[in-house]
């Protein structure tokens, strides 16, 4: 797996490429709690991901609960068919605000 | 009743070797004649079944082992998982509730859900524990 930082509308957008397991969700979820202890809005991109396991969906919760703690904006844009179907099995699709790309999020936040 | 062996392999107990368990698990499954959608569960819950062991058996110790055979009798596919660990704990194995939001325990909810029927244990005489899994494929 791989990961780009980069700012875009307010948020620091966390692009994931390739397979999100054990040996790569370490960095993926340093990646998320790092802006989020920036005080920065996340949204984590999962449109490159190719697999993702229950290791990295953690990643994702931790994130989403450290984000409301805060009071800071976090969701996932352009998800894939791989990852949202361990989402809907682990039953975390209607919890993640999920939108297909950043201007339909910004659009959202009205 | 087990049926034929369609894959057996051996390999450290390390996360960055977990990729490619996933691919001969994957090649395994379509070898059976599983649609791509049961594949990919398959593909999930045997992952997860081997993090486990990782996190769980072996604590992080990439020193130890793990075996995963593969049988198919037509009906079914069974997952033979083992790994050559202190026994643990198997009252504290358990998925956690599909209606809490929290990090933990989706791993075990995964194979649940996934799997249609799945048994820990401990190795009899010998160091070590197992988890045997099936799903129907017919």
């Amino acid at each position: 797996m791989s990961y780009e930082v980069r700012d875009d509308s307010g948020y620091a957008v966390v692009e994931l490429t390739g397979d999100v397991d054990l040996s790569a969700s370490p960095e993926a979820r340093s990646a998320i709690l790092g802006c989020l202890a920036q005080a920065r809005n996340v949204l984590v991109d999962l449109s490159r991901v190719t697999y993702i396991d229950s290791s990295g969906v953690a990643s994702l919760v931790e994130g989403y609960q450290t984000a409301k703690k805060g009071r800071l904006r976090f969701g996932l844009i352009g998800v894939s068919e791989a990852a949202l179907s361990v989402l809907k099995l682990a039953r975390l699709d209607k919890v993640f605000p999920i939108h297909a790309t950043i201007n339909e999020r910004i659009r959202a936040d009205g | 009743m087990t049926g034929q062996r369609i894959l057996k392999v051996k390999f450290p107990a390390d996360p960055r070797i977990l990729r490619k368990v996933r691919e001969h698990v994957r090649a395994a499954c379509e070898r059976g004649g599983c649609c791509e959608q049961v594949v990919s569960q398959i593909v999930l819950a045997v992952n997860e079944a081997c993090s486990n062991i990782i996190r769980h058996a072996y604590k992080g110790s990439s020193t130890g082992e793990i075996i995963l055979e593969i049988f198919n009798n037509g009906r079914e596919l069974e997952f033979h998982l083992r790994d050559f660990a202190e026994p643990v704990d198997l009252t504290s194995i358990g998925p956690r509730d599909p209606r809490e939001i929290k990090p933990g325990g989706l791993g075990t909810l995964f194979i649940r859900e996934i799997m249609d029927d799945c048994a820990y244990g401990h190795v009899q005489g010998k160091a070590g524990n197992f988890l045997h899994m099936k799903k129907r494929i017919a």
